[in-house]
């Protein structure tokens, strides 16, 4: 589920890093963390799977109780773009804006298997999807499902903050159960 | 030393202790309403950064800090700019005047409600040059809307201020308070009733909070007049709203509910505890009722609130006048 660093399929937009003149190892990691503890999501849907995505939110759920349901309309205020469903042709370059509009630090879910490659919609002579959301922008953890429970992007949100801060907080498993 | 000196060191050190306060509270309303909203949801709210997820805020403004700051390429960047430091620089005048007890308070002025009447309306000077120094058509939307459901609910604050400065024969919130006395029966909610909310409606108003959020409503403009906002330009909007709640709950406070007196041991616990109560109701308000339209929201200040001020006036005038 992590980055695939050999991908075969180069993305559109490459993130352009400029590494820092001056470097505070402990100032940087305690950043580090607070950003892998505080994902802001951007409130978009592109098809069915953001209706588990909104079921994430909800009360059965609760992305809350890790600091993630502050769901941001504007792309200005977010840190992560979940990508829920399949990306038509017509909504690329809406999508791409979106994505360009962020500012950084930002990272991208690919949520279910039309985010990915396309799912169902892969067939010859198709010509109105894009087969994954790969091919226009950097992804960092893809979710398989088709589509996925509202479980599996708690754990893409858990994985990212494993990318970003480089520990893994949630869950701890319950003491009886060791 | 001379009284010039002492009253400018007493600004100083009361400016700094009030700056803690505003972070304070900032923080404290965050987390009480992300809280708040996941009870009455059903939900948990913030939960495992910290105890009960307390320092989920604290993460949440380092991040905030530390985000890229972008500012659009056709956007005016000196308004743009402007406006979120526009926006909290007023607020710290506003707790200069209010008196959490009788020595906690910075300044004893004798036009204190003036002050906050005066001060609070740079924030809508501040939304405004921040939507139009934006150039985006949803933060020059939101900005229009600030301002006309700003000026709309002015008014009838004014007149409520003006009933209570009729029946107490000060403009200084000290005054007010010491007018008043302990017990509840010997608040000024029981002589103002109309007036206690006319003046809760349009501070929620003014404070474009729910029901009346237009400026910033999501589902038709994206974030309103923050829209190009992002990291602490936006934090500074959002630590200005939250102390705009906190003043709002002060200053009601101080008018109608008796200020630092209580049954027994006067003091700043009991102005903290009546000015929680309001911030708590505040946030309650923003997540059990569904926001208003724009033609409504106009018509319940002119057509209700305002009559109704104005008639509360002229019966306090006249009351006062015959007792």
């Amino acid at each position: 589920m992590a980055k695939e660093s050999s991908h075969p399929i180069e993305p559109l937009i490459k993130p352009d890093i400029v590494p820092p003149v001056v470097q505070f190892a402990v100032a940087e990691k305690f950043i580090e963390m607070c950003r892998s503890l505080s994902i802001w999501p951007m409130a978009f849907g592109l098809a069915c799977c953001s209706l588990e995505m909104m079921a994430a939110g909800m009360n059965r759920f609760d992305l809350a109780r890790f600091g993630s349901e502050v769901f941001r309309p504007s792309p200005r205020q977010a840190d992560l773009m979940i990508v829920p469903g399949t990306i038509s042709k017509k909504m690329a370059p809406a999508i791409v804006r979106l994505y360009e509009q962020m500012p950084h630090p930002k990272w991208v879910i690919a949520f279910g298997s039309c985010a990915i490659s396309g799912g169902p919609f892969v067939f010859k002579e198709q010509y109105g999807i894009i087969e994954g959301i790969d091919k226009l922008i950097p992804v960092d953890v893809y979710v398989p499902g088709c589509p996925p429970r509202p479980e599996a992007l708690f754990e893409a949100i858990f994985k990212l903050q494993e990318i970003i801060g480089g520990k893994r907080w949630w869950p701890h498993p319950p003491k009886e159960a060791k | 030393m001379s009284g010039v000196e002492w009253t400018f060191i007493k600004i100083v050190i009361g400016m700094l202790l009030i700056l803690g306060f505003i972070a304070f509270n900032a923080i404290l309303l965050g987390y009480g309403e992300r809280k708040i909203s996941g009870f009455i949801q059903g939900r948990l709210g913030p939960y495992a950064v910290g105890p009960h997820g307390s320092l989920q805020m604290m993460v949440d403004m380092v991040k905030l800090m530390t985000k890229q700051i972008i500012t659009p390429k056709k956007a005016d960047g000196f308004l743009f700019w402007t406006a979120p430091i526009l926006s909290f620089m007023s607020v710290p005048v506003l707790f200069m005047v209010i008196p959490f007890s009788p020595s906690f308070t910075v300044i004893n002025s004798g036009l204190g409600i003036v002050i906050i009447l005066a001060f609070s309306g740079l924030n809508v000077l501040a939304l405004c040059i921040g939507g139009l120094g934006s150039n985006n058509k949803w933060s020059l939307l939101g900005a229009a809307r600030a301002v006309s459901q700003f000026i709309a609910f002015e008014v009838p604050i004014l007149l409520v201020v003006l009933s209570i400065t009729l029946m107490t024969g000060t403009l200084s919130l000290s005054e007010i308070i010491s007018k008043q006395g302990g017990f509840p029966w010997q608040w000024n909610i029981v002589l103002q009733p109309i007036a206690f909310v006319i003046m809760f409606v349009a501070s929620l108003a003014e404070m474009n909070r729910v029901p009346f959020d237009l400026p910033e409503g999501e589902s038709e403009l994206t974030a309103g007049y923050s829209t190009e906002y992002g990291g602490m330009g936006f934090g500074l909007f959002v630590l200005a709203e939250y102390t705009h709640i906190v003043v709002a709950s002060s200053v009601i406070t101080t008018l109608f509910l008796g200020g630092w007196k209580g049954p027994v041991f006067s003091g700043i616990w009991w102005f903290l505890l009546k000015m929680y109560i309001l911030c708590f109701i505040i946030l309650w308000i923003r997540w059990a009722f569904p926001r208003v339209r724009f033609d409504q929201l106009l018509n319940l200040s002119w057509k209700y609130l305002i009559p109704a001020g104005i008639f509360n006036l002229l019966a306090t005038a006249l009351l006062v006048k015959l007792f």
